[in-house]
């Protein structure tokens, strides 16, 4: 039995003649954190709202757990849950009405939602608060309120987006934390934002969406290492600095970067480069202070990707 | 994959959905101010209005003020609760749970129709201690007042499908169809004496035949034959229905 649990095949979606889905195709398995990055407008949230079965694909098929999304909507959708992006709990109900009221649209029986409604409300440090009005809640709490209500529902998989957006520190390291803990027992989650911290410590996969197509997938690692042309070399020296031009002049280095006295040579070989970094420095008589060969982070692989610019082929 | 995940495409469960829909409706908003206000308090100041300083018996006068009751309470719920979930950003969620829209339309419907059905009883209790208004026949009363709330709040629920920005606009546009059906229906003044144009356009109103239905259980005249008018309101509200999915369904990622 396969253990693809999201399957997406040329999804695409039109509105009013502007293409927001330009025919993606990826799976997330099961077990999977899976990250879905994009710009602003990319097409991240028009994406969640096709494969929860809020909006209908135009073109293209998705299966949630086997089931289209089209054709066997509802049952999909037993299966998720989700925490859309602008969404918000009921502010009339209190905390722990609106936990309930998912619940009950999700059939769970009652001694299940209750014992698990408890369960969660320690988790999420809600439980002081579970008589109180959502309205009463600051954002952070009304969040993690939202990941209360779709987990109440015990979802095989959770669906997020942006989902700390514009929170406190405090309540985003709750969100992560319960999220990794969920994820550690087989929940899939798939999470998009365009916070690449997140997404790098965070997710075991990414994929990066750009005008409503995926750019990349692959593991936050792969990605790094497939962008050869921002791969670099850094290296510091003390004395006096060389010339920049000399150091272009190198073999492999495609451009130079300097600031607070570290220079990085872009290079798609960079150990080549350092070793004639090496060499320089010798024929100059210039010591070398720091030299190391690092991958690009995420934020860079997904500027390069999102870019206007030609891309190089991804290895 | 458990118990009720394979259920959700069963009639109960999705009748379970409209139930808890149902029941969220109640809690929210049975008492916010618009439906109140367009719900309560227009049919008794229209009441007032029609009745002070002109001289008709009290008692004739009950079967319009009940039908102007349901008109107003069935109807006043629809137009609110989707505009408001849109703004309060609560839609969404509930339309990426496994109650399908029907469902969700129907909660909203049954929300409608037991408002008014049960705020109809205000008007029904008034009139038997005010007046020497007598229930002839009960049930016509009751057929008149439920599928005549059944009906209204399935239009309400209809004019909720436009996305806009705001539930005020929904009101407004809801108000701009009630209130000209509500003088062509024969509630202030008999069909067969309205003018020859009204005449034409009462049947287009479901309150014309909720109203009749109203009238024969108080013991009244009718202008529609009796056999006629639960059938057109069950007409009106299949119709009514089937527009509402339709236009909800074509629209529901509006506004999200």
């Amino acid at each position: 039995m396969s253990d693809t649990v999201v399957d997406v095949q040329g999804l695409v979606k039109h509105f009013d003649g502007v293409t927001a889905v330009a025919g993606i195709s990826f799976a997330v398995q099961s077990g999977e954190l899976f990250g879905f990055l994009g710009p602003n407008g990319a097409g991240k949230t028009t994406t969640v709202r096709l494969l929860t079965g809020v909006l209908e694909p135009t073109k293209g098929t998705a299966a949630i757990q086997g089931h289209d999304i089209r054709s066997q909507s509802l049952l999909s959708r037993a299966h998720i849950a989700v925490v859309p992006e602008e969404a918000n709990v009921y502010l009339d109900l209190s905390v722990w009405q609106n936990i309930m009221l998912m619940a009950e649209l999700y059939g769970i029986p009652n001694k299940q939602r209750t014992r698990k409604a408890v369960e969660l409300l320690d988790l999420l440090g809600l439980t002081e608060r579970s008589k109180q009005k959502a309205r009463t809640l600051s954002k952070g709490l009304r969040q993690r309120l939202m990941l209360c209500t779709a987990l109440v529902t015990e979802p095989e998989i959770l669906f997020l987006d942006e989902p700390t957006s514009g929170l406190d520190v405090q309540s985003k390291q709750i969100i992560h934390q319960i999220i990794r803990q969920l994820n550690s027992k087989r929940l899939t989650v798939f999470l998009t934002t365009h916070n690449m911290d997140e997404a790098e410590k965070m997710c075991s996969r990414v994929a990066i969406i750009n005008n409503g197509q995926i750019a990349a997938i692959d593991t936050p690692e792969g990605l790094r290492s497939a962008v050869r042309s921002r791969q670099f070399v850094e290296v510091s020296f003390s004395g006096q600095l060389p010339i920049l031009e000399e150091l272009r002049s190198l073999h492999g280095v495609s451009s130079v970067d300097f600031t607070d006295n570290t220079i990085r040579l872009y290079s798609k070989a960079p150990g080549q480069t350092a070793a004639e970094v090496v060499y320089f420095a010798r024929s100059k008589n210039i010591e070398i202070e720091q030299l190391c060969t690092k991958k690009p982070s995420l934020e860079e692989v997904f500027l390069y990707f999102t870019s206007q610019d030609e891309k190089e082929p991804v290895q | 994959m458990t118990a009720y995940m394979e259920n959700t495409k069963s009639l109960r469960f999705q009748a379970h959905g409209a139930f808890v829909i149902l029941k969220k409706n109640i809690v929210i908003y049975y008492l916010k101010p618009p439906v109140l206000i367009f719900g309560v308090l227009f049919p008794v100041f229209f009441f007032l209005a029609f009745k002070m300083g002109r001289p008709i018996a009290a008692e004739n006068i009950v079967p319009g003020m009940v039908a102007m009751a349901v008109w107003f309470t069935a109807s006043a719920v629809g137009p609110l609760v989707t505009p408001w979930e849109r703004r309060a950003k609560t839609y969404e969620r509930l339309l990426a749970t496994p109650v399908s829209l029907q469902a969700i339309l129907a909660g909203d419907v049954l929300s409608g129709l037991l408002f008014g059905a049960c705020l109809s009883i205000i008007p029904v209790v008034l009139g038997f201690i005010l007046t020497d208004a007598v229930v002839y026949n009960l049930l016509f009363l009751v057929a008149g007042i439920i599928l005549g709330a059944v009906s209204f709040s399935s239009m309400g629920v209809l004019l909720a499908a436009p996305p806009a920005s705001s539930p005020s606009n929904i009101m407004l546009l809801s108000n701009l169809v009630r209130l000209p059906l509500l003088f062509v229906s024969g509630i202030f003044l008999p069909i067969s004496d309205m003018p020859f144009w009204a005449r034409w356009i009462a049947p287009v109103s479901p309150l014309s035949y909720a109203g009749d239905l109203i009238r024969l259980g108080f013991g009244q005249e009718a202008y529609f034959p009796a056999w006629l008018s639960p059938l057109i309101l069950i007409g009106f509200t299949s119709v009514l229905l089937c527009g509402a999915y339709k236009f909800h369904r074509r629209w529901r990622a509006r506004g999200l």
